[in-house]
Parts: C-alpha cells; sequence; structure tokens
C-alpha cells in the first residue's frame, strides 16, 4: 500500500528588536545569566506590560511580504500553564486575533517547479526562558535563566500544504530567506532565532481524509527537522500497517541522539484556559502605519533573485541560491561592487567561501574573509596576477587572518609572471635545455603533438617556480615550436 | 450544588494548589454555592452583545524599541528563595 | 493635631505653625499607642518616615513646597515600595521587600508626604470584611466586635482612629467605597486609567483602581490631586490631563441632575442605612439639585458577572506566586510540583485558594463561554445601563453597602453572603466609572455611606458634591467613642 503525507509548520521566529516585547531589557544574545531580566520579564508583583512598537512593526512587514491581511485590531490572550521558565504562570500570546492573517508562500522545489503553501495565520507572542539542568548547583535543582523571557516571537502557522520532508525544508528555508532578507530576525539558528513544531499525519494515497497528526516540537535545525519528519512518517506508516492507530500527542525529537519520544503525559493535563490579557488594550493598525512600512519594506527574496539574473547575468539557478540568504545576498553584492566582476563573485560566494563557512560552521555574518578581502582575491584572478591554483592559497591565508590579497601575495611572493618578454625568455631557455624533447615533438605525428605540450609545460611552471602565466606560456610555446617546424 | 471531586482535582492541578483529603468536600460545597450565584448569569438573553474585555474604549500605547532596563540582578535576586551563579534555583526540571 | 483636616495640616506645616518632624512624631506615637487595639498597620515605617519629615521640612523651608509636602499618609500594602516590606495581606509575600516603588508611591514620593507604613488589608484584596488577611483582621473603631470593610479596611480604620490623615487604598469591587462606608471616612474609587497601576499588586487588572481615603471629601481631592497621573509603564493608564480637583469644590449643585436608581433601594437594603441615604439626598435637593428616580435594570447581575470576571482574571494574576523567584516557598520541596503545589497551598489563604480555583473553572474547557464569555457580555450590559442613565442624570446615588459594619465570623462559612455586601458596588468597576462614598449618618451607632458614581473622568464633580454635602452636614467629623 502507498501511503500520502501530509504536513504542517509552526514556526517560531524570535524577532530582531533590540528589547523585549513588553519591556525595555535587552534582547541581545550571550549575556550572564538572568542580567537582561528586568522585574517585568521575571514577573514580579505589581509590574505591567507595555508593547515594544518594533515588534509590531516586524510583524506587520512579515505580513507584507507574504501579502497577508493585517489585523486592523489585534489582541492579546493569556495562555495559562506553569513551568519555571514562565515567569508569570502564561504566555501573552494572541489566539482569537492575530496581527497577521492569511499569506501565501511560494516554494522551488528540486525538479525547478514551485508550489504554494497557504499560511493560515501569524501572531506576536513572547518567548520563555531557558531551564538548566547541569551547572555549580545541587544536581537535584535546575537553574532558570529568564534572559530570554519576554523575547519577541512570530509564530507562523502553514497549512498542511506539504507533502514531504524535502517540501517541508523548502518552505521553511524560504521563511529563514524571507525573515532575513527583510531583516526581522538575525536567522541565526544555533542561537534558537527559528525553531520549528512539525505536524505530520499520513493518509493512503488519494484518499481524501486526513489521518491523526503528531506534532514534534522545538526543532532548531533544517537537518534535524528533515530526520525528524522522515522518521515520523515512516513511524506512523509502520504503526498503520501493523494495524495499530496513531494517537495524536506531542512528540520530541533528540536531533543528538537522533531518539524520538511521545509527551503524551504532559499533554493530557494541559487546558490552557486562553482569555483577553486584561493588561493589555487591543492593538490597532493604521493604514498610514501599513503603507510606511510597504513602502520600506526591503527587497523581497524572489524579487532580489530576479534581479540578480537581470543586473548581473547570473543563471536562474545561481541568483535563487545567493538570494534565499539575505547576509549571503548582501555579502555577494558587497563583493560584486567591490570587484566588478559578478560572475567570479558568484562562484566564490557560492563556492570556496561557503564550503570553508559549513566546514566551519560559522554563518556569513561571521566570516573571516570579509567581502572586501574577497573582492580583493577575485581582483587579482582577474588581472591574471594569480593564477586559480594560487588564488586558493590565498584565499586560505586571507582565511587564516594574514592580511590582503594583495599583502599575502607580495609577502609569499605568489605574483604571476605576465610578462611577455620574460616569459619568451624562459620558454626559450627551456627549450635550448631541452634539445632531445624538441626533437621527439618535431618526429611526432603533428595529430599526436599537442599530447608532448604538457612536458614542456611542467618544465615551464617548474622554472618559474609555478608563477608563469600559464595561458600565456602555452601560447609561446606554441608559437616558439611551430617556428622549429 | 456541588462540584463533583474529579472536577475539583482537576482544578487543584491546573491551579497547583494542593488540597488535602479532609477538605476536599468542604471546598466542594463552597465552591458549588458560588457557582449557583454566577450560575443566574444562564438565564440571561445575550444574543449578539459583544463581549467587553476593558472597561475603557482605549487603544495599546506602543513602546520605542529602546533599552530602559538595566541589570539589576543582584538587587532582583536578594529576595529570591534560592540562587546560584545567577541562577534562580527551582527542584529539578523533568522535560 | 490628629483632628485636623489634610487641608488644615497643609496650612499648619506651610505657615510654619508645627514641623513635619512633629507631625510625623504625633502619628507614630499615636499608632504605637491606639493601633494594638485595631491592627490597622502591618509595617510601621518609624525611621523612615522621620528621615522623610526632616527633608519635607527643609523643603518647606525653602518655600515652593508641594500641597502635601510634610503631610504624613500611610499606603495599603498592596503598593510596592521600595525596600519595605510589601506583603498584600498574605503569607506568600510575608517576606517581599520589592526593589521598586509603585507609581503612586512614587507620586507621593516627589511630593514630600511622609509614609508613616504600610495598612493592612484583605489577602490580595480579596474579601468585604478584611478577615482574610494573613496578619489578622483589623477591627472597626466604631465597634471593635465589627469588620471595617475590606478589602481596604486597614487604611479605612487607621483615617477612622485618627492615625493618619488620609491613606491610599484599591478598589476592584468596593473596596475602598465599602470600608469608607462602615468605618464613617471618605473614599473615592476613581475612573479605570486615572490612577497608575504599575507596582499596585493585581487581583482584577481590568477592575483595580487606586484611590484615596480621607476624613473629607476635600482631603481626597488633595490626595486624588497627587495619586492620579498619566503613567506609561501602565499600559490600561489613560494620557489625560488631571484637573486640579480642588478647584471646582465650592461650586453650587443647584440644578444638578441626581439619578437614583430603583434598584439599590430594594430587598435586603437595612432600613436604617435607606432612611439616612435618603436623608441626604433630601439635604441635597434642598441645596437645589434634583432628584431623578432612574432604572440600572441589569444591576442584580453584577454580583454574578463579578464573581466570574475577577476570579478569573485572578486566577491567572496570581500564578507568578510559584515559590521560584521570590515569595514563599514550602519547606524541602519533593520536586518541582510539590513545590508549587504546597508553596501555593501554604501561601494562599482559604478565600484566595476558592477564588482561583472559581477563576480556573469559569475558563477551563467546556466551561469558558457559559462563564466567562457569557461575563463579559453582561458587563457590557451593565456598562450600557449607566450609559443610558448619564444621557440623562450628572451623578448618581445610593447607599454604599446594604447595611452598617456586620460583626466578626456573622456571614458564616457561605462566602456568598459575603459576596452581596458589594452589591452596590460592584457595578461600576465593572463599568469602569468612578465612585465614592462619604458619611451620611449613623444606624446602631455604625457610620453608614452615601455613593456617589460619577461618568468617566467626571472625579471633579463627585468631589464637588460631596464638599457641599459635607459643608451643610457633619456626619464626616464625628469620631469613634476614645478617638477624639
Amino acid at each position: 500500500m502507498s501511503w500520502d503525507t501530509v504536513i504542517g509548520l509552526e514556526i517560531h521566529v524570535q524577532l530582531a528588536t533590540k528589547t523585549k516585547i513588553f519591556s525595555g531589557a535587552s534582547t541581545a544574545y550571550g549575556a550572564e545569566p538572568n542580567t537582561q531580566a528586568c522585574a517585568i520579564d521575571l514577573a514580579m508583583p505589581g509590574t505591567l506590560p507595555v508593547l515594544n512598537k518594533q515588534a509590531v512593526n516586524y510583524a506587520i512587514m512579515f505580513g507584507l511580504a507574504i501579502d497577508a491581511e493585517i489585523g486592523q485590531v489585534s489582541a492579546f490572550e493569556r495562555k495559562n500553564y506553569f513551568y519555571p521558565d514562565l515567569p508569570k504562570g502564561y504566555q501573552t500570546t494572541q489566539l482569537e486575533k492575530p496581527i497577521v492573517g492569511r499569506g501565501n508562500v511560494e516554494i522551488q522545489l528540486a525538479d525547478g517547479s514551485t508550489k504554494n503553501v497557504r499560511i493560515h495565520h501569524a501572531h506576536l507572542e513572547e518567548d520563555a526562558g531557558k531551564s538548566l539542568h547541569e551547572g555549580n548547583f545541587n544536581s537535584s535543582f535546575s537553574g532558570i535563566d529568564l534572559n530570554r523571557a519576554g523575547t519577541p516571537l512570530i509564530e507562523i502557522v502553514s497549512e498542511p500544504d506539504m507533502t514531504s520532508a524535502e517540501e517541508a525544508i523548502a518552505f521553511a528555508k524560504k521563511i529563514h530567506s524571507i525573515v532575513t532578507s527583510i531583516g526581522i530576525c538575525d536567522g541565526e539558528m544555533s542561537q534558537g532565532s527559528m525553531r520549528f513544531d512539525v505536524n505530520v499525519s499520513v493518509k493512503p494515497s488519494g484518499s481524501e481524509t486526513l489521518g491523526t497528526r503528531t506534532e514534534t516540537k522545538n526543532l532548531n535545525s533544517f537537518k534535524f527537522m528533515e530526520e525528524a519528519i522522515k522518521r515520523e512518517v515512516a513511524r506512523q506508516i509502520d504503526v498503520i500497517e501493523d494495524g495499530g492507530t496513531i494517537a495524536q500527542e506531542t512528540r520530541l525529537y533528540n536531533g543528538e541522539t537522533k531518539v524520538a519520544r511521545s509527551m503524551r503525559s504532559k499533554e493530557e493535563a494541559n487546558d490552557y484556559r486562553y482569555f483577553p490579557c486584561p493588561d493589555l488594550l487591543p492593538v490597532v493598525v493604521s493604514d498610514e502605519q501599513v503603507e510606511e512600512l510597504r513602502r520600506k519594506l526591503p527587497e523581497l527574496p524572489d524579487a532580489r533573485q530576479a534581479r540578480f539574473v537581470k543586473q548581473y547575468e547570473l543563471s536562474e539557478y545561481d541568483a535563487g541560491i545567493l538570494s534565499s540568504d539575505a547576509a549571503m545576498a548582501n555579502y555577494f553584492e558587497a563583493v560584486t561592487s567591490a570587484c566588478n566582476n559578478a560572475k567570479l563573485a558568484a562562484n566564490w560566494t557560492m563556492g570556496e567561501l561557503s564550503a570553508r563557512l559549513n566546514n566551519e560552521d560559522l554563518s556569513i555574518a561571521n566570516s573571516p574573509v570579509s567581502a572586501e578581502q574577497l573582492a580583493g582575491l577575485i581582483v587579482r584572478i582577474a588581472d591574471n596576477s594569480i593564477s586559480g591554483k594560487m588564488a586558493k592559497e590565498v584565499f586560505e591565508a586571507i582565511w587564516a587572518g594574514e592580511g590582503s590579497a594583495d599583502q599575502i601575495i607580495d609577502a609569499r611572493g605568489l605574483k604571476q609572471v605576465s610578462d611577455s618578454g620574460a616569459l619568451e625568455q624562459m620558454v626559450a631557455d627551456v627549450l635550448a635545455a631541452n634539445q632531445a624533447m624538441v626533437d621527439d615533438y618535431i618526429n611526432t605525428d603533428e595529430a599526436k603533438r599537442k599530447k608532448k605540450l604538457g612536458g614542456f609545460m611542467g618544465q615551464i611552471m617548474k622554472a618559474s617556480k609555478g608563477q608563469a602565466n600559464p595561458q600565456q606560456v602555452n601560447q609561446i610555446l606554441a608559437k616558439k615550436l611551430n617556428e622549429l617546424l | 450544588m456541588s462540584i463533583e471531586r474529579r472536577e475539583i482535582e482537576k482544578l487543584a492541578t491546573l491551579s497547583r494548589i494542593a488540597i488535602n483529603e479532609e477538605t476536599i468536600s468542604e471546598v466542594s460545597q463552597r465552591l458549588g454555592s458560588v457557582l449557583e450565584l454566577v450560575d443566574q448569569l444562564q438565564a440571561v438573553n445575550t444574543d449578539g452583545v459583544e463581549a467587553m474585555s476593558h472597561p475603557m474604549q482605549a487603544t495599546q500605547r506602543l513602546r520605542e524599541d529602546e533599552v530602559t532596563e538595566l541589570n539589576r540582578r543582584e538587587a532582583l535576586q536578594a529576595i529570591a528563595p534560592e540562587t546560584e551563579d545567577g541562577l534562580f534555583l527551582v527542584p529539578k526540571v523533568i522535560e | 493635631m490628629h483632628n485636623l483636616t489634610i487641608a488644615e495640616l497643609v496650612k499648619g506645616l506651610q505657615s510654619k505653625e508645627f514641623t513635619s518632624v512633629e507631625l510625623t512624631q504625633h502619628f507614630l506615637d499615636r499608632i504605637a499607642s491606639l493601633d494594638p487595639a485595631y491592627n490597622a498597620v502591618i509595617t510601621v515605617t518609624a525611621e523612615r518616615a522621620l528621615q522623610a519629615a526632616a527633608a519635607a521640612d527643609q523643603r518647606l523651608a525653602a518655600g515652593n513646597a508641594p500641597d502635601l509636602c510634610g503631610v504624613p499618609i500611610l499606603h495599603k500594602d498592596i503598593f510596592c515600595t521600595d525596600g519595605v516590606r510589601t506583603s498584600c495581606g498574605s503569607k506568600m509575600l510575608d517576606n517581599f521587600i520589592p526593589p521598586y516603588n509603585a507609581t503612586v508611591v512614587e507620586n507621593f514620593e516627589q511630593a514630600g508626604a511622609v509614609v508613616l507604613g504600610k495598612t493592612n488589608m484583605d489577602e490580595f484584596a480579596m474579601g468585604s470584611s478584611n478577615e482574610t488577611s494573613f496578619y489578622g483582621p483589623v477591627k472597626n473603631p466604631w465597634a471593635t466586635d465589627s469588620v471595617p470593610g475590606g478589602s481596604s479596611g486597614g487604611s479605612a480604620a487607621a483615617v477612622a482612629a485618627r492615625l493618619a490623615p488620609g491613606a491610599t487604598a484599591t478598589d476592584t469591587g468596593g473596596s475602598i467605597r465599602q470600608p469608607a462606608a462602615l468605618c464613617g471616612v471618605s473614599g473615592i474609587k476613581p475612573t479605570y486609567g486615572r490612577v497608575s497601576r504599575w507596582g499596585m499588586i493585581a487581583f482584577a487588572s481590568s477592575l483595580d483602581q487606586g484611590g484615596p481615603m480621607a476624613r473629607t471629601a476635600e482631603d481626597c481631592a488633595l490626595l486624588l490631586n497627587c495619586m492620579a497621573s498619566y503613567d506609561d509603564k501602565d499600559s490600561t493608564c489613560i494620557d489625560r490631563e488631571v484637573p486640579d480637583y480642588t478647584a471646582t469644590l465650592s461650586s453650587s449643585v443647584k440644578g444638578l441632575r441626581i439619578g437614583v436608581p430603583k434598584e439599590y433601594f430594594s430587598e435586603g437594603l437595612h432600613p436604617g442605612t435607606e432612611e439616612a441615604v435618603r436623608a441626604a439626598l433630601a439635604d441635597l435637593e434642598a441645596q437645589g439639585a434634583e432628584l431623578v428616580e432612574i432604572s440600572l435594570p441589569n444591576s442584580a447581575l453584577s454580583v454574578p458577572a463579578y464573581y466570574v470576571i475577577a476570579p478569573a482574571e485572578a486566577s491567572a494574576n496570581l500564578s507568578r506566586f510559584d515559590g521560584s523567584r521570590y515569595g514563599y516557598r514550602c519547606e524541602n520541596p519533593k520536586d518541582l510540583e510539590d513545590m508549587y503545589c504546597r508553596s501555593r497551598a501554604e501561601g494562599f489563604g482559604e478565600e484566595v485558594q476558592r477564588r482561583i480555583l472559581i477563576g480556573t473553572y469559569c475558563l477551563s474547557a467546556g466551561y469558558y463561554d457559559a462563564y466567562y464569555g457569557k461575563s463579559q457580555q453582561v458587563r457590557q450590559l451593565i456598562q450600557q445601563d449607566f450609559v443610558s442613565a448619564f444621557e440623562n442624570v450628572d451623578l448618581i446615588m445610593g447607599p454604599t453597602c446594604p447595611s452598617p459594619a456586620f460583626k466578626f465570623g456573622s456571614k458564616g462559612d457561605d462566602p456568598v453572603a459575603m459576596y452581596l455586601e458589594d452589591i452596590y458596588t460592584i457595578a461600576t468597576n465593572l463599568a469602569g466609572l468612578p465612585g465614592m462614598s462619604v458619611p451620611c449618618g449613623m444606624v446602631e451607632g455604625k457610620p453608614v455611606g452615601l455613593q456617589i458614581i460619577g461618568n468617566y473622568f467626571d472625579e471633579a464633580r463627585i468631589l464637588n458634591v460631596a464638599h457641599q454635602y459635607q459643608q451643610a452636614s457633619d456626619w464626616h467629623t464625628k469620631a469613634p467613642e476614645g478617638i477624639a
């Protein structure tokens, strides 16, 4: 029997505001525990929330980016449950009147086709703090750090429009691309800036009726998400094929151990008792505010891709990859404008640089090679100062912090010899010193002579310590050998 | 009117209030009498009446995104039951 | 000195008849000698008070000091005071010393007022008799076997016993007006959003409102001038200029249309109370006001609607008291759940627990629409009653509570009997309207309160009429036996 998979996503996106959604405490990442948790974040008695304007604007910008309805009047609710990382004993969130209504996101699939994923809504809410289970404290305790408590989030809820892990990943990456492009999220997955809850169900192929779904919560990388979906789909099919039924439940997937488990016991007791938050009034968004944000909305990934194709004459494919990540697109444009060579800028950004960053698990924002440095390298490649092979060596040296391309080329004496007078002399010297090879060349059939050129090249490059410009050497060599025939 | 024991236990769990065996029937009876009072609402015709969450017809004011709260960890944790290295300590959380 | 009104104290301080230090010491002495009989004050801050008084005297000497500079007051123990224990009448916060001030506290500090201490109250402001305080009940200075009302019973009793010339209080369903009535003092609950709720420990956020208590309407006006402010830390605080409430006190009541709701004079009203209130209305009529019978048809629904909305909001507001970050934590919790459940069972008293359970019930799956949703609709109906009434009248008047102060324990085991104590005061909280109680008579040796309800932000008119009534009556000057 064959099965269809149905997937819907809930994506938590941390907004890149300077302060919390309801307090003036900083949201900067990596501070000492509880140094960015003010009296409001700690839910001290008598403290009250005041809504951050930028959080509202960012949510609206997301709505505009997915062509969604913007809620003219939205409202906050309290979602009640006890947990040590939730200081008030309720999360302030939106339920009945979210700020962003229905919208659409187009994703590109591996076969080049596109697909529309509907967004059900997106709402504003506050993040929780963190429970630490290990530290300089008795192991019967947990340590609570509330620095993250109150960080603004939008939760983006999709319709169950995806049918495979690949589509879900494409959708998740597209959301990542949109929120980083419009600058409302830093996109740092390793810092928890985006987290995914995945709803998965299966049904017999072609069936109209949806199967029972499970929700796997809090996945924080595309890789874990893909694994979690694939494993969950396989598990559900196994259960059903063995005559079992799927329980509607919340699951956790541990990306390190690759083990998923049910949180059923916890779910049963939940009754969140949502009700309108009396400390916050209805949020009214004016048409003027929306229009102003629309005017200021940065370029969206799809528009950027189209522009890259047109402006830089890149392929659709290259333009798509570069525009999918705002930081990469910005980096590419910075390199291009500094070196005036879009093709090489694209190749190096997507190739050597991306590969190196991936290996080291670094984001482009933290790249040891700046756009300016990469542009400097490309300038020297383009003007034939260095060969492609040397360029890789220079790139490594820049990465290691040895300075600019020119500094490294000078320091290592890597400058390619392109002076034709010097090269002619070098070729003449090598031919004179290798009379036997020259004779062999002359006596070889014309059709096979080309193969013999490599031997001369090797000698010449050796004599030049690799610094001779190979293309020029090739030309000179061919010319000189022809003269001897 | 009294509330069923099972219901009281659920409310106690949701609101994290330990209720001891001896008082459960008394609690049930007293909650029941309050519910009887509030049940008067059921007779009211509220068709088409909008729910009112706030007494004033005002809208939410928005705050500029500027840091106004500086680190006061020491003062805020001075009154905490148990802390270590800047963390609030609670009995171990089992996820 | 303790028989002087705040208005008189302001004059005396400004004209250097006495110093703030003398005044402060006088009231501290009174608290020390008299309060053991009333239990109105939980925490006395003598040292701080004398320091503040000395600073106030310097400001007074320099000239141009604000009205309240050097005037001693008491704060209800629901307002957070930086460095001073703020218990909210609960074991849960018996050890809680906030590192911040409520905006109300800040406003009085800026004005140079001297804080003598913190007043007793029903636990988390949940009660109408002050019997739910962790620190024991407050006794009514007029009859120590009777309740002072609640939840601001400590503030009312302290003002009645002349332990302070004025005090702050809060009102969620009548908690300023009912104890003011039962203790024979004046107290005003302003329009919702007039006084900042920042640092005022929340009971039911959409109903809570701070306000002053004093012996006279004029003193309430002086205190409200300082207490009311726009505060950008409270999203529900209304950005609207605070008028000088003393400026219009002497306006005439001639031609004023006073609505008298027939529902406020029905079954359950003590005949003596009715008589006193009717006499007060007649006095105002004699001054030229016009009495108009009106109807607030949904009045009877205010108590049931309130006992859904207030507990529902409270059930969430009180979740933060979980033993994790401040306040009471039970001994040796065996795990996290045990810490939550026992800290809350041991830290909260019976009435608070009851309201949390009721609120949880009304919000829980399957009951929300029937209880919470319905109550919010009824709340709308109650507000509409007032909106319609104010199309025809300037103010609404009636009794503050159904009967004079009752004896301790007399409401028995039935929480509902106690809830009905607030039957005339609750509707104004649901609607967000301002309301005041002023003394208007005595029944069985206990005071009776006249309630004055105004339109939104019409505090000045309420205070004006109350003041005019007090110019022609002397109920507000009466003191309990042994006090004057």
